[in-house]
């Protein structure tokens, strides 16, 4: 069906794809594995016409072939369901997908297409709803819609899972199931194992750009398929000691509420919880549910009404900044590096100066920075978290993702804060790094740190959390120690079950039983 | 062949250096393309609009007369640009500045006294920032857009000029023309040079020195320089974005209105209907070309005042209108804005089409 | 007031509000497709003095017309070099533009100063024009009126009817999408420039050849700008470009009639109506921010480069 022959990409000097070739045949799911970081997205950019290669061959259905754009791309029967999705926020689901198609098709005519696809493959959809105003997983089945109604032999689907609870993902699976029935090929991009080994018949494995192994994934381990994934070299997590002292509460948040800032942002409904010294708490969440809106209000950057709607250190601190919260012991990560956490041109330097300077007087005299001390806080941070850069002190942006959050968290945490809150810690970060931000969030939490953890990460939530609980369109349900619950049960919450569909912000206790219908339904993924 | 633009990892240093030395190069070489085609000889052309300013003593003291207000509205106008607050009024600030300075001389002559001058001077720089602040307080309050409102209020504050010199300020000794009193000795800036030029011009190099020093070495610069370059990192650094709004408004504001008392507290002496050619909208030029520094501000100023002298220059000795200046003044930013593209991204070209790979021929790959 | 005044009146304001029109819904096409051009008043000043000199060089006004359009879709070719072929800076283009554009006519225009114009021809309907009322203030206009309704609906056809529309809209609401899915971002970036600079040109032109009747240096005297505001008091919807291009048509006939009636108010507070007015429109919109925050195209000003 679709045979790839040493296919290389280079950027400048890197060369994101190193002669690579990969088989893929008709009916069949194809895993390309690989950490963030190994070549995927390139590789499969080239596949669909949004990249040329600098050298290799592409042959599809026997022939060789060239794609100029992804428009020949789809013409000649291949489609793709992007990763950060390649939607309009302001057009309807019918324009969207219309954009997608040859141009002859009037837009009526799509959008009844459109209720007989959808209906077809279980994934409900309003063809007349806007774009901004859906939920990730709902933008999803735009998505594979739009790449369905083109008819594609086939389907490339970018870490597909990465916006949707287990349970949408489980659904999204029989789908793809459906599609292999049919005939179709499909290329899944992922790195996470175990879906790949439920749902794929072979699989590509690469590293640094290149193919190092391939395999059928059912009756591969899971561990031998990491192995290959990350090279060898990374460690477990040391798992923090249960013996460690649970202090006072460091943050205690009391109904906080919010009103949504813009069209598309989501409202925080009587929000209460707290965070002690000592533990790691975790939010899990689909992307899009209030988890920035969180951050800005415990962060400072969004303002209360009420100062003792938070309580920092036992102090009410609603109604102050940032650095004030700085100042009191709070540190924090924002989710986005470049450009929230780091200013992506500034140096190194500027942005220890970034977030260093509020609670360091040595830092500035009488309103000048001094440079020097950023200078060696700089070298501390990089040395104390291996922070590989091309030069002593370069732009930001220059670095890989995984450097620079190393950098950013090792900015914050080299401060010994009190209390830590961290967006996404490993979001787009290679494994090596992840297992080294992990353990340095563990030892500090062992070292008396109340450390706040919101990801859309389970598994690492179930790797390092002490408690977990589950924000949804802006409500958070209590949380549970991490020994009294499951996936599971994290994931049904995920979709909405078990929070009442009304806006009073109350919270059906949580169900300990996974198999009971949930009151007032939600959104559950139906398939 | 196709041109195409990549991405710098590091903005490049020696660009930024180069970027501003190669626009006005392109300027010279278009330059010289636009007097060959008005008829005139373009190296003449070219001497006389661009060098032979510097030649003479007195027309070199006017380029640094007429640099004055332009390297102090600029070095306002780069903090405010720093900071991705696009304030295009500073003509209208200029121009209110020279106003609320104008006061004293005006309304208050039998006032005399070494006292005058310097409140003339915080006057100007108090109504330029009032009138900066306006278009700084409907962008915090209501969200309206700075670019425009800051210039509908040029027009607003030039009818408002040639309403006070025609009838309440019109000099009353005068015969009826427009203009108000001649400003008495102690509202005039004290003379440096030969001829016009005054201690404004020394202010103007301080400010863009203390400006500078502000930027690059305070935290609080760091903070402008932060709210420009990346908005949500600065509101993460703790500086409120409303509050570098009103800042950066209401000095650039404030600079400008001082630009505008020193220059009819200067060379002018009075209020007219018409006391700025433009200097405001050039001072946005200069910004630019000076890359957006305070010192490269001050070199950038001078370079554009050549243009004004040696407009008034080329006109009388090889008869080219000085309308010319104005079209000069758009190339030369125009050809900035394109140079300093070249900072932050490589241009490559490349072969539309790429090669061909082994081992497949066309017909087939078209199939 | 009798009826013959009415007419007369509001005649006048569809003169005041036809340049503005021309020029807005240009514009609204141009911030559509996710560019902020604010050279708008430049490429109107060269449209009203290439009109001006091509209209008296050929004898022909519609000669005029069309050397307008052509010079400012190539001030408006210089633009789109700058933000989209080297992703400038579209704010500070569009300055440079203006600039560019109001010192290149004073240049040019320094010959025709006090010269007579050509007028664009009014186009009589035989018999119905007579009529009353009707005649005068619907079938008695020149063709730059009526193109002005013309290409409005145009636009609003185009944008909400058809396939390339919906690109361009799609363009503007995400570049980066658009390019994935394989649409050509610049090039329609690049059309909808061009169209922009074309309907600049016919407000230009129709500033020197109908409504003034000969070139004054600076004539356009910020109406380039306010347009660029009505296109924010649409919010990007061609036919309340019409409303608001009426409304502000009527703020600057006010103040001839104001003066004409005698009112003891001094002209330049009259003359500064107009940009008073923009300014209080602006805040009115601009306060309901949700509304702003929903129409504006959300690419509109950010540079796009392909990372190939």
């Amino acid at each position: 069906m679709l045979s790839l022959s040493g296919i290389t990409k280079r950027f400048g000097t890197l060369a994101a794809n190193d002669a690579i070739s990969l088989e893929v045949s008709k009916g069949e799911i194809h895993a390309l594995l690989g950490e963030n970081g190994a070549g995927k997205s390139t590789l499969v950019k080239i596949l669909y016409g949004a990249l040329a290669p600098d050298e290799g061959e592409i042959r599809w259905k026997g022939k060789s072939v060239r794609f100029a754009n992804p428009a020949a791309a789809r013409a000649a029967g291949i489609g793709m369901v992007f990763q950060h999705f390649s939607l309009f926020d302001a057009l309807t689901v019918a324009e969207n997908v219309a954009l997608a198609l040859p141009g002859d098709r009037k837009l009526s005519d799509i959008a009844k297409t459109l209720a007989d696809v959808s209906k077809q493959y279980g994934l409900p959809l309003d063809p007349q709803a806007q774009i901004g105003d859906l939920s990730a997983g709902e933008r999803q089945r735009v998505e594979i819609i739009r790449c369905l109604l083109a008819n594609p032999e086939l389907i490339i689907m970018d870490e597909p899972t990465s916006v949707l609870t287990p349970q949408e993902a489980d659904a999204l699976f029989e789908t793809l199931r459906k599609l292999r029935a049919e005939g179709r090929s499909i290329l899944y991009i992922s790195h996470k194992l175990e879906e790949v080994r439920a749902l794929c018949e072979s699989a590509t494995i690469l590293r640094h750009g290149k193919v190092v192994g391939t395999c059928d994934p059912r009756e591969t381990s899971k561990a031998d398929l990491a192995a290959m994934m990350v090279g060898a070299g990374v460690a477990d997590i040391r798992a923090a000691t249960d013996d460690r002292a649970i202090g006072e509460r460091a943050l205690v948040v009391n109904g906080l509420s919010t009103q949504p800032a813009s069209p598309f942002a989501t409202a925080l409904k009587d929000i209460s919880f707290a965070v002690r010294h000592g533990t790691i708490s975790a939010i899990a969440g689909i992307a899009g549910n209030g988890q920035s809106e969180l951050f800005a209000c415990l962060s400072g950057e969004t303002l209360m009404q009420d100062a003792s709607t938070i309580l920092l250190f036992g102090q009410p601190a609603g109604t102050t900044g940032i650095n004030e919260r700085r100042r009191a012991g709070a540190a924090f990560v924002s989710e986005e590096r470049l450009g929230h956490g780091a200013a992506p041109t500034l140096s190194l330097t500027d942005n220890v100066v970034l977030t260093r300077t509020a609670a360091d007087p040595e830092m500035t005299t009488r309103g000048f920075v001094r440079r020097s001390r950023a200078r060696s806080i700089r070298e501390t941070i990089c040395e104390a978290f291996d922070v590989r850069r091309g030069s002593p002190d370069p732009a930001a942006g220059s670095l890989s993702g995984g450097n620079l959050q190393k950098f950013i968290v090792g900015r914050e945490i080299g401060r010994v804060p009190d209390l830590i809150i961290i967006d996404q810690p490993t979001w787009g970060v290679d494994a090596g790094a992840a297992q080294n931000i992990r353990q340095t969030l563990i030892d500090s939490a062992e070292n008396g740190t109340a450390i706040l953890v919101i990801s859309q990460d389970l598994d690492e939530i179930f790797e390092i959390a002490d408690e977990i609980a589950v924000l949804f369109e802006g409500r958070l349900s209590p949380f549970v120690p991490v020994k009294d619950t499951n996936r599971e049960q994290i994931g049904l919450l995920m979709g909405g079950e078990g929070f009442e569909p009304s806006n009073t912000g109350q919270l059906n206790p949580l169900n300990t039983d996974a198999n009971e219908p949930a009151a007032g339904g939600g959104h559950a993924a139906s398939a | 062949m196709q041109l195409q633009l990549e991405h710098r990892v590091t903005p490049s240093f020696r660009m930024m250096l180069l970027s501003p030395l190669i626009a006005v190069g392109l300027t010279l070489a278009t330059g010289a393309i636009i007097f060959a085609s008005l008829g005139k000889d373009p190296l003449a052309g070219l001497y006389f609009f661009f060098f032979e300013p510097l030649t003479v003593w007195w027309s070199f003291e006017e380029v640094l007369v007429k640099m004055t207000p332009l390297a102090l509205i600029a070095a306002g106008l780069t903090i405010c640009f720093l900071a991705n607050v696009w304030n295009i009024g500073a003509e209208g600030q200029f121009i209110f500045g020279a106003i609320i300075g104008a006061i004293l001389p005006v309304l208050f002559p039998e006032l005399q006294g070494y006292y005058v001058l310097p409140i003339m001077l915080l006057m100007g720089f108090l109504g330029g920032m009032a009138y900066g602040l306006v278009p700084a307080l409907f962008k915090v309050r209501f969200g309206a857009n700075e670019i425009l409102t800051s210039l509908m209020l040029v027009y607003v504050a030039e009818l408002f000029l040639d309403w006070l010199v025609r009838g309440p300020w019109r000099n009353p000794g005068g015969l009826n023309f427009p203009e108000t009193r001649q400003f008495h000795e102690f509202a005039s800036m004290p003379i440096i040079g030969d001829d016009r030029l005054n201690i404004g011009f020394l202010i103007a190099v301080a400010v863009s020195i203390l400006l500078f020093v502000f930027l690059t070495r305070t935290f609080s610069g760091f903070g402008v320089r932060l709210s420009g370059n990346a908005p949500k990192a600065a509101k993460f650094a703790g500086f409120d974005r409303n509050k570098t709004t009103y800042f950066v408004l209401g000095l650039s504001g404030a600079l400008a209105g001082l630009a505008g008392i020193i220059e009819v507290a200067g060379p002018i002496d009075q209020l007219r209907p018409a006391i700025s050619p433009g200097y405001g909208f050039t001072a946005i030029i200069v910004a630019f070309l000076g890359r957006l520094n305070p010192i490269g501000t001050l070199v950038a100023a001078f370079v554009l005042s050549i243009t004004y002298i040696g407009g008034e220059s080329a006109q009388i000795t090889i008869g080219v209108t000085d309308k010319i200046t104005r079209v000069f003044q758009g190339i030369l930013l125009f050809y900035v804005l394109a140079c300093d593209t070249l900072i932050v991204y490589r241009l490559r070209l490349r072969r539309a089409t790429p090669p061909a790979m082994d081992g497949s021929n066309p017909q087939e790959a078209s199939s | 007031m009798t009826p013959e005044i009415i007419v007369a009146v509001t005649v006048t304001i569809m003169t005041a509000a036809t340049p503005l029109l021309l020029a807005a819904i240009g514009e609204l096409v141009v911030e559509r497709s996710g560019v902020l051009n604010l050279g708008v008043e430049g490429m109107m000043i060269i449209g009203a003095i290439a009109g001006f000199a091509g209209a008296l060089s050929s004898g022909s006004a519609y000669i005029g017309i069309l050397a307008a359009m052509i010079a400012a879709m190539a001030l408006a070719s210089l633009f789109a070099l700058l933000v989209l072929a080297m992703a400038a800076n579209q704010v500070a283009t569009g300055l440079s533009i203006t600039l560019l554009g109001l010192g290149l006519s004073g240049l040019i225009g320094q010959a025709y100063i006090g010269q007579p114009g050509v007028q664009l021809p009014k186009l009589d309907v035989p018999g119905l024009s007579d009529l009353p009322i009707v005649g005068p203030l619907l079938l008695s206009h020149d063709i730059l009126l009526y193109a002005s309704f013309a290409i409005t609906a145009g636009v609003f056809w185009f944008l909400f009817k058809t396939r390339a529309g919906l690109i361009l809209r799609a363009v503007g609401d995400n570049h980066s999408s658009a390019h994935a899915i394989g649409y050509p971002v610049l090039l329609v970036r690049f059309l909808a420039i061009l169209f922009g600079g074309a309907c600049a040109g016919l407000a230009g032109a129709y500033l020197s050849l109908s409504y003034t009747l000969q070139w004054v240096e600076g004539m356009s005297a910020g109406r380039g700008w306010i347009a660029l505001a009505l296109v924010v008091f649409a919010s990007w919807r061609p036919f309340r470009v019409v409303a608001g291009a009426y409304l502000f048509g009527a703020v600057l006939i006010l103040q001839f009639h104001a003066q004409a009636a005698g009112v003891q108010i001094p002209s330049q507070f009259l003359s500064a109506l107009p940009y008073v007015a923009t300014i209080l429109v602006l805040i009115l919109i601009s306060r309901n921010r949700k509304l702003v925050q929903m129409n504006t195209p959300a690419c509109l000003g950010q540079p796009f480069v392909a990372d190939k």
